[in-house]
């Protein structure tokens, strides 16, 4: 079967000399396209979990009655919403990289940073979609009725158990379609860690056809199309979330 | 605070409470004894809702006294959980949980506010659900209910916290006429089991038939109260007459 495959990509280099998917047939460049498929797959599952906390903390603090709290939540989205993300990313890497205690490394004597560079790429586009997150869970907020607080309030609940128990599940459901956008647009953005040399898909792509360059229609090929296969993923699996969340009789069912 | 049940168990002294410029309550005085059914009536605007919303503190008061129990409900070190297990209140819209079924609109306050084991709540739940006339709707979602049903469910899960004080805030006035009758069954249910309650409503064949006090305001102060025996067929104040003669 394998055998099958690799003679048949062969055979294709050979009679369309730019259509070299040499990742096919070599081994090696194969594991490469497979680590940084690997390193892409944990990006998004780290970014979009990490982006989805970071919304709802930040919308809760929004609502923080100290106004201190909810000026610090509105500044924190006016500058990781208004501000590149590639920009966010080299800023966190190098700048913030630069002040960041070492440890000593599993070899013994080199001194490695505490926070990798993959690290600072999970950290820096999470919270740049979790400024965005908090707005569109901010917004699911305000559609939850005042009236239906004040139930929660007059039966004793605390902000915080109201919030947990009432707010927040229905804010969900109503914040899912421009959450889903938003984790969409990040799950791409997970490619922007190339520029702090994290070995995600992109930048093993560019290492296959920087080496091959015949195989660059080939890679790019193979980047479209596993994009388009995580973001399905992605979308189907909020998709049966939204419908298993619906409530009968509310809204649209 | 030594409450006796010889005192009033809410007792309001000359209530004001502004939204900004406007005076809503000017001066408000009213003593509820336990056990009674105080029925409150008036024009649109008059701050009927906004003084129920005052004793159990949704809205704050700019001055004067709410006592429930003898505790102050407008003194800032008070615990509004303290207050609001005593005070039970019934909204017009009904306000339920629509995620969350019927039984687990009662059960949630119990169980997740006062911390009670979850299988004795349910226990009580399932019994108020019956008490309220609805067994079998136990797992029907909010919007999977009428409007009267709802509002019941929205009564039993007020109960469910065992109140000393039961506030309805205009509870029939959305509902369809042919459910009205069912909520307002309930009610004097309750009333007849002698639990206290403060009905701000429109429904004056009800009031007549439960209250034992009724309060007439106007433009945010008491014009006049007394029995339906005598508050319905000789009203003094020209303000009451009118209103009356618009009503019945």
């Amino acid at each position: 079967m394998i055998e099958t495959i690799t003679s048949f990509f062969l055979q294709l280099a050979d009679d369309y000399p730019r259509w070299n998917f040499i990742f096919f047939y070599d081994s090696f460049q194969w594991w490469r396209l497979v680590g940084g498929l690997k390193m892409t797959i944990l990006l998004s599952i780290a970014c979009v979990l990490l982006s989805v906390v970071i919304g709802i903390v930040g919308a809760w603090l929004q609502g923080s009655p100290r106004r201190w709290v909810r000026l610090l939540v509105q500044g924190y989205i006016q500058f990781f919403r208004n501000t590149p993300p590639f920009v966010q990313l080299l800023f966190f890497y190098f700048a913030l990289g630069q002040i960041t205690p070492t440890i000593t490394g599993p070899d013994g004597w080199t001194e490695v940073p505490l926070i990798s560079n993959v690290g600072w790429a999970i950290i820096s586009l999470s919270f740049f979609a979790g400024s965005f997150n908090v707005e569109i869970f901010r917004a699911g907020i305000e559609a939850v009725p005042e009236s239906t607080r004040e139930a929660a309030d007059s039966l004793g609940f605390s902000r915080f158990q109201s919030y947990v128990e009432l707010v927040m599940p229905l804010a969900f459901r109503v914040s899912l379609p421009a959450l889903n956008n938003n984790l969409v647009n990040l799950i791409k953005t997970t490619t922007q860690a190339i520029g702090i040399a994290v070995p995600e898909l992109l930048y093993e792509c560019v290492g296959i056809w920087n080496d091959y360059p015949s195989a660059l229609y080939p890679t790019m090929t193979v980047l479209f199309f596993v994009f388009i296969i995580l973001v399905g993923i992605l979308v189907a699996g909020m998709h049966k979330w939204e419908k298993s969340m619906q409530i009968p009789g509310y809204g649209a069912s | 605070m030594n409450w006796t049940e010889t005192e009033p168990i809410i007792s309001i002294k000359d209530l004001h409470k502004s939204f900004g410029s406007l005076e809503v309550l000017k001066g408000i005085s009213m003593d509820v004894m336990k056990g009674e059914v105080v029925c409150v009536i008036g024009p649109s605007g008059s701050g009927k809702s906004t003084l129920i919303r005052c004793i159990n503190a949704l809205n704050d008061i700019n001055s004067g006294s709410i006592k429930v129990e003898g505790q102050e409900v407008h003194d800032p070190k008070l615990n509004k959980l303290e207050l609001r297990k005593k005070v039970g209140m019934v909204f017009q819209q009904y306000n339920l949980f629509p995620h969350r079924t019927a039984l687990q609109n009662i059960m949630m306050a119990p169980v997740k506010v006062l911390k009670q084991n979850p299988e004795d709540v349910r226990e009580r739940a399932i019994n108020l659900m019956t008490r309220v006339n609805l067994t079998g709707k136990e797992d029907s979602y909010p919007g999977e209910l009428s409007g009267g049903q709802q509002q019941r469910v929205a009564i039993a899960r007020s109960l469910a916290m065992n109140p000393r004080v039961m506030l309805f805030d205009e509870v029939t006035a959305a509902l369809d006429p042919e459910t009205v009758k069912d909520v307002l069954i309930t009610i004097k249910d309750l009333a007849e089991d002698g639990m206290t309650c403060i009905l701000v409503t429109h429904e004056m064949g009800f009031a007549r038939e439960v209250a034992d006090c009724i309060y007439f305001t106007d433009r945010g102060i008491i014009v006049e109260y007394g029995p339906p025996s005598t508050f319905f067929s000789d009203a003094k104040d020209p303000r009451t007459k009118e209103f009356l003669s618009q009503i019945l």
